[in-house]
């Protein structure tokens, strides 16, 4: 049964952050059309921590590509705000992405030539109102490490690097697409720590990818994807602490 | 076709963009060898046959008169295969509306059929008709100069009388196949014509009926002229023989060994160079090419192909680049060798032309350039297959960077983490940014030799025409006559002043070395035409002695206070023992000076003059060209205008096309470098720069970080190529010094500029070419997958 509780619990104040409206994403390879996204219909609130879940192919990640603004839907509307991010170009799509998103992938991608610190300093050079770099790092635990360039650090470690990257510049939105992916289960607790007090401490609007069904308990609201669709919605009474969880 | 053949030529297609900048260097070095040595190759075999073909002699020797009965003890000479004698004279010619004297070298023919040695190329109208004194043919660059066809009409003064001459024909001939006037540099065809008369015709004009005043000689195969030439002066003596002198000393031919030996120089030095830097450049750029197929490598190994199969598929992609290349180039250089061999042809005069390259160059080229290609790949193949499949299929760990040294100074807190990045990039990998300036150099340096000919031929020109020289015509009488000659032609109209000359020929020997050329006795005053040192100093003329260039003592092995035995091969033929005095550098030739009245005392004879700088009034110039024509005594009339012009000009036809080859194949080099490099370091950093794309940097800012890098590189490049640059030129001058000409080293500041520009230029497309491909970065495949 497909579920469109777009809502969250009555108690809290509901701020639309970024919402879509009847997208659809087909990709053409040769004469084959896979329809990626068939008209979904998804809004994230302000502050609200959402884990997308949903087997390989069902559309999650197209989803986040769009929302990001490094892709675009084949139908349907993305706003921002008021803004309707599908009618703007490339330029603008930068923009957007420059001052409002925080990505989070599943291999880091840190630049090697550049230290924990100048990392982060990428982004926060380009950034409207950024944190300092070293404040970001402190917030993910890095603290001691803000020289040590990415080959002297550990998978998790990188991973904490790419969120206080993503975050630095205060971005309204945070997506993060399988940031646990390639780590062990220690580290990951460890990132997903991080991703969730930056939730909590700065409000960032925070959508997370996973294959991992343990890590939806961290969540507001946990959305299941299959065939491109939103298979179902279901709100975390009870969320827990990434702490307690294991895997 | 197996799927790693047509995996094969997918990868070849997906990289054409590099397969063509890799062929296009390739192409470069193997087109520069085979444009020059097949032209070479083809302008040797071309005189060969021509000289085999026209019985052009092998010894020539004139005398003042000879009676026609020495011609069968001439050919009883051991050694001797067949005699031609002749009659041969300098006439001044007067073309109607062309306003210089013209001066023609009038050389007979027998009035049946062709000569018995240096026979003609008839290329239009007739041969003369016996019995007709009128009748002329003409050389046929003096008579396409002027537009002579057969039956057109002009006047001659033939031993002070005026006579009109009717051309019949036009012909080419081996002696003349660079028709050179008396004392010139360069081919003259306005100027300076060669007229075949028939022989009763000139022996009447010039009271040599039965008489010789030329021999030409051909030799039995296998035999030296030295031993000729000693028996044909022993019997010319006694008729006012000047000196036999070999083939290699006869004035065209001696000419034309030197254009061919500097063509030499040029067609294997600079190919050389070329495909050095070529094969350094495609050995560079295959290995890091490979470097970056190393996950596809790893996918090889895992499904099962050994490391000799996955070697050999590495091996064929290069050898199909560099295939590419190689055949281009063969196809480039042959063009463009027949084309260059036309333009020489043309100069030459040759008649016909054999342009049939073998194989060799073809070959070299392609050996060289394949093996450069097949060994810088090589190093790459073998770490790649060295590494596990596993391993190799992983990414690359991220590579360990420092800190400290130059990114920890107070400077480096300035810079933003893109321009960071970028330091740190050079820094982390010196050898890879070295070679990649290395090669940035090279295609400079070769950019700056190639231009640097136009300095220092600038240089030589001023040298020789403007600093050495400051008379406006020099005129050559046709035998020494006395003194007061001199004042006859200060009384010319517009002659504003006059100084003589007295040049005789002569051996010059000493020990075993011997050099057959002229010494020149010259007033000690001297302000038309000094004595000028190329280092930009007049040389005193001292009361005895000999004042040497440099080139000459070199080969004779003298110095100042050594002795020169010179055999004066004129008048009295005295062998002279002179003191070396000084030595003094020249650009062209290999002129010994002496005073002048030292010199008519050593010959025991009056006070003689045979060639005459005059400083002219301009606007009386017209005049003094009229008076000119009328005189009989001159045989030659040089105007240093005329020189310049044709000095530039036969360079232009010849020389320049080349360094505009040359120039065409540095920018192919410097372009094939920078695109590669930049395409390369995309391919290696594209995640990074998609990352960054991601992460909300702008098209222009990502292009910084990648272009950044390259531009970086270039410009360490640009000042080591300088550098380099003036090192080629050097080589290059050292090895182009041949008798007639030494070039000097000069690079105008102004040359490097335009060989920094045009790297520059290069750089600037292929760094567009390779923005345009960052423009379609794929942002998503970022988030997923590794490459």
């Amino acid at each position: 049964m497909v579920s469109q509780a777009n809502t969250l619990p009555e108690t809290e104040p509901q701020t639309p952050s970024i919402r879509t409206r009847g997208l659809t994403k087909i990709y053409r390879t040769g004469e084959v059309e896979v329809r990626a996204l068939n008209g979904v219909d998804l809004t994230l609130y302000q502050s609200e921590l959402v884990v997308l879940l949903g087997a390989s192919g069902s559309g999650k990640s197209t989803l986040l590509n769009i929302l990001g603004g490094l892709d675009r839907p084949t139908h349907g509307k993305v706003f921002f705000g008021d803004a309707e991010l599908t009618a703007f170009n490339e330029s603008a799509l930068t923009r957007f992405r420059r001052d409002n998103v925080g990505f989070v992938f599943q291999f880091y991608n840190l630049i090697p030539s550049l230290t924990a610190r100048e990392n982060v300093a990428l982004v926060t050079e380009i950034a409207p109102a950024p944190m300092a770099p070293a404040e970001a790092l402190e917030m993910v635990g890095l603290g001691e490490r803000l020289d040590h360039f990415p080959a002297q650090l550990s998978g998790g470690e990188q991973q904490r690097v790419a969120i206080a990257r993503a975050i630095a510049k205060q971005p309204r939105i945070l997506l993060c697409d399988e940031p646990t992916g390639a780590l062990d289960s220690a580290s990951g607790v460890i990132v997903l720590e991080a991703i969730q007090r930056v939730n909590q401490e700065l409000g960032t609007t925070t959508a997370l990818i996973t294959h991992n069904a343990v890590i939806a308990d961290m969540a507001d609201r946990v959305i299941i994807f299959a065939d491109g669709k939103i298979h179902e919605t279901r709100v975390n009474k009870d969320k827990r602490r990434v702490s307690e969880m294991t895997w | 076709m197996n799927p790693l053949d047509k995996k094969l030529f997918r990868d070849l297609w997906r990289l054409r963009g590099q397969v063509i900048a890799i062929a296009l260097i390739v192409a470069s070095g193997v087109g520069v060898l085979i444009m020059s040595l097949s032209s070479l190759e083809a302008l040797e075999e071309t005189a060969n046959a021509y000289y085999e073909r026209y019985r052009f002699a092998q010894v020539f020797a004139e005398v003042k008169r000879a009676p026609r009965s020495l011609e069968k003890k001439i050919a009883e000479l051991p050694g001797v295969q067949a005699v031609d004698t002749r009659i041969a004279q300098f006439a001044v010619v007067d073309i109607a509306g062309f306003g210089e004297p013209v001066i023609a070298q009038l050389v007979s023919i027998p009035e049946r059929g062709q000569p018995n040695l240096n026979q003609l190329v008839l290329r239009s109208g007739r041969w003369v008709t016996p019995g007709r004194v009128d009748e002329v043919i003409l050389g046929e660059p003096f008579a396409e100069a002027h537009g002579f066809k057969p039956g057109d009409k002009f006047q001659a003064v033939l031993k002070g009388n005026k006579r009109t001459l009717t051309i019949v024909g036009t012909a080419l001939s081996p002696e003349f196949v660079y028709s050179i006037g008396p004392g010139a540099l360069m081919p003259d065809d306005l100027r300076f014509g060669i007229f075949w008369m028939g022989r009763d015709a000139l022996a009447a004009a010039y009271d040599l009926e039965d008489s010789f005043n030329g021999v030409a000689v051909s030799l039995l195969r296998g035999v030296e002229p030295k031993g000729v030439i000693e028996r044909l002066d022993n019997l010319l003596e006694d008729y006012g023989g000047v000196g036999a002198y070999a083939r290699k000393d006869q004035i065209s031919n001696w000419f034309l060994m030197n254009e061919l030996e500097q063509l030499r120089s040029m067609s294997t030095i600079m190919p050389t160079i070329f495909l050095a830097v070529a094969g350094f450049l495609t050995n560079m750029v295959l290995a890091r090419l490979i470097a970056i197929e190393r996950t596809e490598i790893g996918l090889l190994k895992a499904f099962g192909y050994s490391n000799l199969a996955v070697g050999w598929h590495y091996a064929k992609m290069v050898m199909a680049m560099t295939g590419l290349g190689i055949v281009i180039g063969w196809g480039v250089g042959y063009g463009l060798g027949q084309w260059s061999t036309h333009i020489y042809a043309d100069q030459f005069r040759f008649p016909f032309l054999l342009f049939r390259p073998g194989p060799t160059s073809f070959s070299i080229a392609a050996i060289v350039s394949m093996a450069a290609a097949l060994i810088g790949a090589a190093g790459a193949v073998r770490s790649s297959v060295a590494l596990s499949p596993a391993e190799s299929m992983r990414p690359p760990a991220p590579p360990v960077f420092h800190k400290g040294g130059l990114m920890d100074s107070a400077l480096a807190v300035l810079l933003d983490q893109p321009s960071r990045m970028i330091l740190r990039q050079i820094i982390r990998w010196p050898l890879r940014a070295f070679l990649t300036a290395s090669g940035i150099a090279l295609s400079v340096a070769v950019l700056i030799s190639s231009l640097q000919w136009l300095d220092s031929i600038d240089h030589m020109a001023d040298t020789h025409f403007f600093q050495a020289q400051h008379q406006d015509i020099m005129v050559g009488l046709v035998e020494a006559e006395q003194e007061s000659v001199v004042r006859e032609f200060a009384n010319l109209p517009g002659v504003l002043s006059v100084e003589s000359q007295r040049i005789v020929t002569a051996n010059f020997r000493s020990g075993t070395r011997l050099h057959r050329g002229s010494l020149n006795g010259i007033e000690p005053d001297a302000r038309l035409q000094p004595i000028y040192d190329n280092a930009g100093r007049v040389v005193a003329v001292p009361p005895g002695g000999l004042v040497l260039s440099t080139k000459l003592a070199e080969k004779l092995a003298v110095g100042p206070g050594d002795t020169v035995l010179v055999e004066v091969l004129e008048g009295r033929r005295p062998t002279l023992e002179l003191p070396v005095v000084s030595l003094f550098g020249t650009f062209i030739g290999m002129p010994a000076y002496i005073d002048k009245s030292a010199m008519n005392r050593l010959l025991l004879e009056p006070r003689r003059v045979e060639f005459l700088d005059l400083l002219v009034d301009e606007r009386e110039q017209a005049e003094l060209f009229a008076e000119l024509k009328e005189l009989p005594s001159i045989a030659a009339v040089m105007l240093r205008r005329a020189a310049v012009d044709e000095f530039y000009e036969t360079l232009a036809k010849t020389l320049l096309v080349y360094i505009s080859f040359f120039v065409a194949f540095s920018c192919t080099l410097a372009f094939g470098v920078v695109y590669n490099t930049a395409r390369i370091a995309l391919s290696e950093r594209g995640r990074e720069l998609a990352t960054l794309r991601v992460l909300g940097f702008s098209r222009w800012e990502i292009s910084y970080i990648l272009l950044g890098e390259v531009g970086l590189t270039v410009l360490f490049g640009l000042p080591l190529g300088c550098l380099a640059g003036l090192g080629l030129a050097w080589l290059m001058t050292t090895a182009f010094e041949s008798e007639l000409y030494r070039i000097p080293m000069i690079i105008e500041p102004s040359t490097y500029g335009v060989g920094v520009l045009i790297a520059l230029l290069a750089a600037v497309v292929s760094g567009f070419i390779v923005r345009e491909r960052l423009d379609k970065l794929d942002l998503i495949s970022v988030l997923k997958t590794r490459e």
